[in-house]
């Protein structure tokens, strides 16, 4: 049980300062952006929801926007399920299992740009290693500048291998936690493999699997460097994400007003959609 | 239990071959690159390595890189400590709902904040320096070790707290020698992931330097541009860039598992 004590805020005070400089005082500014038009040398006219407007009726943004939740569902639905088949077969103890930890976890500490350019390297049709393997030795006509479905298929492949191994991880942690007893219980029931999963493992996984499915939304909608610095949103505008098509807006065309209008609506329904899927994750609990 | 091993074998061996690749172009030639493909580097070079560590333009893009990402780590570890504490012993006025708000600026794409970002740093004079790029990366560094170490801290019996202050422990001095010691595996959990995730962005690191605090990776895509193609050369920058986070791992490997799963759902 925990004490009320109003003076805790004293120790929570450094934090709040901390994020408040750095979420608050930016956000203000991208509110004040977008409902005004901009000339440059600091002149504004008061715009008001114009920017809005004319971003909801506009078909390029919903073009992006359908983009960035097509990357994300499909991102999701093959790093989720790979995840926990990958934690379900690992190794529980022994000298493997830090070896598998420490070469899994290594594409996460990748930078960004450099998972970016390591894929463009890997993927180049004359010398690259998946590039030529299937040109040369498959005989498949790869060449992701050339065709939108090829770029798919490359930026997907990235983020699977870049991201999985987090939904290893947390996965992989929720199943050491299980106590050997429920798995000796299920035993002498003579449960099968997959009642022991569905009754036992995924149950017990489910709070890490709400952090996995919650960080991987959050993180795929609005990733960036890696799909710009191997596609560049190309060929044409295929994979021109949500995030690409924003600094497109913001620092290409200088268009601050609606680039921040976009913003704004962009962290909405980043919200909205996290907020929905943890309060459906965890009304189960409540009950 | 042997056979199904075969799964996390083929993973792991689909995780090394682009990082194999990018490792054995570093040791490569240019003219091998551009000649054709070749599985193994045939003309074995460190040319590529030696430019790097000669060169201060690269070379200090390292010392940036590691410079900010230590001070963020330090600053977030600080400050969220007490918050942590606070968070896991205490019920006060809008707990929960500042709780969720933390949380709610990983949400947030650092593409919204790249130019607010810029302009903020610029106006308090901090601009291009390493505590520019330290403070930006607590805006996603803090809330999550405020949720890691409330998730260890919440492990901790309340009773340890009790009997030191019997025992006449002040309040610091408890936190500092017995507190923190007991919690010291989700401290470095917390750290483990604050570097990470200040060493592998990118967006806020560019925005807000120029050339005193200018990231390593930064480097590697002004010198992709200008440089023409020099692939070799960025195979090696990039090889040296998963060093210091494979060190890091290797450190925390046992806890790494165990730090998110004691966060709270």
């Amino acid at each position: 049980m925990k004490t009320v004590n109003q003076k805790a805020w004293f120790f929570v005070l450094p934090v709040l300062v901390l994020v408040a400089f750095n979420a608050l005082i930016p956000m203000m500014t991208v509110v004040n952006y977008s409902v005004q038009e901009t000339f440059g040398n600091n002149i504004f006219l008061w715009e008001g929801l114009t920017w809005f407007q004319q971003l909801l009726t506009e078909e390029r943004f919903y073009k992006a926007l359908g983009r960035q939740f097509m990357f994300t569902g499909l991102i999701l639905v093959i790093e989720v399920p790979l995840g926990i088949a990958i934690a379900l077969s690992m190794p529980r103890q022994g000298i493997w299992v830090p070896v598998c930890l420490v070469l899994m976890a290594l594409p996460m500490l990748i930078p960004w740009n450099v998972v970016g350019a390591m894929w463009n390297i890997f993927t180049l049709p004359d010398i690259g290693l998946l590039g030529y393997f299937l040109n040369n030795v498959l005989g498949i006509n790869y060449d992701m500048t050339q065709d939108p479905i090829a770029a798919w298929v490359t930026i997907i492949t990235m983020d699977v291998w870049h991201w999985t191994s987090l939904v290893v991880l947390l996965a992989y942690a929720g199943l050491v936690s299980i106590p050997d007893a429920y798995y000796q219980a299920a035993k002498i029931d003579g449960a099968s493999n997959w009642s022991v999963f569905r009754f036992i493992q995924l149950p017990k996984m489910k709070p890490v699997l709400t952090i996995a499915i919650l960080l991987r939304f959050m993180d795929s909608f609005n990733i960036y460097t890696e799909p710009f610095v191997l596609t560049g949103g190309g060929p044409g505008n295929s994979t021109t994400l949500l995030s690409i098509d924003l600094v497109k807006r913001a620092l290409g065309q200088f268009d601050l007003g609606p680039a921040a209008a976009m913003s704004l609506i962009y962290f909405a329904i980043t919200l909205l959609v996290s907020w929905l899927f943890y309060t459906l994750m965890t009304k189960d609990d409540l009950n | 239990m042997q056979k199904r091993s075969i799964v996390p074998i083929i993973y792991i061996l689909f995780l090394l071959l682009p990082i194999y690749w990018l490792v054995a172009m570093s040791f490569k030639t240019t003219n091998e690159i551009l000649g054709g493909f070749s599985l193994f580097p045939q003309t074995f070079t460190l040319e590529n390595y030696k430019v790097i560590f000669t060169d201060p333009t690269w070379y200090w893009g390292y010392i940036n890189s590691i410079s900010y990402v230590t001070l963020n780590t330090v600053i977030s570890i600080t400050v969220a400590l007490p918050a942590a504490y606070a968070f896991s012993r205490y019920r006060f006025l809008g707990d929960k709902q500042l709780f969720f708000w933390l949380l709610t600026n990983r949400m947030a794409p650092a593409a919204v904040f790249a130019l607010p970002f810029f302009q903020l740093y610029s106006a308090v004079g901090l601009f291009d320096t390493y505590l520019a790029v330290a403070l930006a990366h607590c805006l996603f560094n803090i809330p999550l070790s405020v949720w890691i170490l409330e998730g260890f801290m919440a492990g901790v019996p309340k009773e340890l707290d009790e009997t030191a202050y019997v025992d006449g422990y002040s309040f610091p001095r408890f936190f500092a020698t017995i507190f923190i010691p007991s919690i010291k595996a989700g401290v470095g959990v917390a750290a483990f992931f604050c570097f990470m995730f200040s060493w592998v962005e990118l967006l806020l690191a560019k925005t807000l330097t120029a050339v005193a605090a200018k990231p390593i990776a930064a480097i590697m895509t002004k010198t992709a541009s200008s440089a023409g193609y020099e692939l070799g050369l960025l195979a090696a920058a990039g090889t040296l860039t998963i060093i210091p986070g494979a060190i890091v791992i290797y450190f925390v490997r046992n806890y790494i598992a165990k730090g998110f799963a004691m966060g709270r759902v």
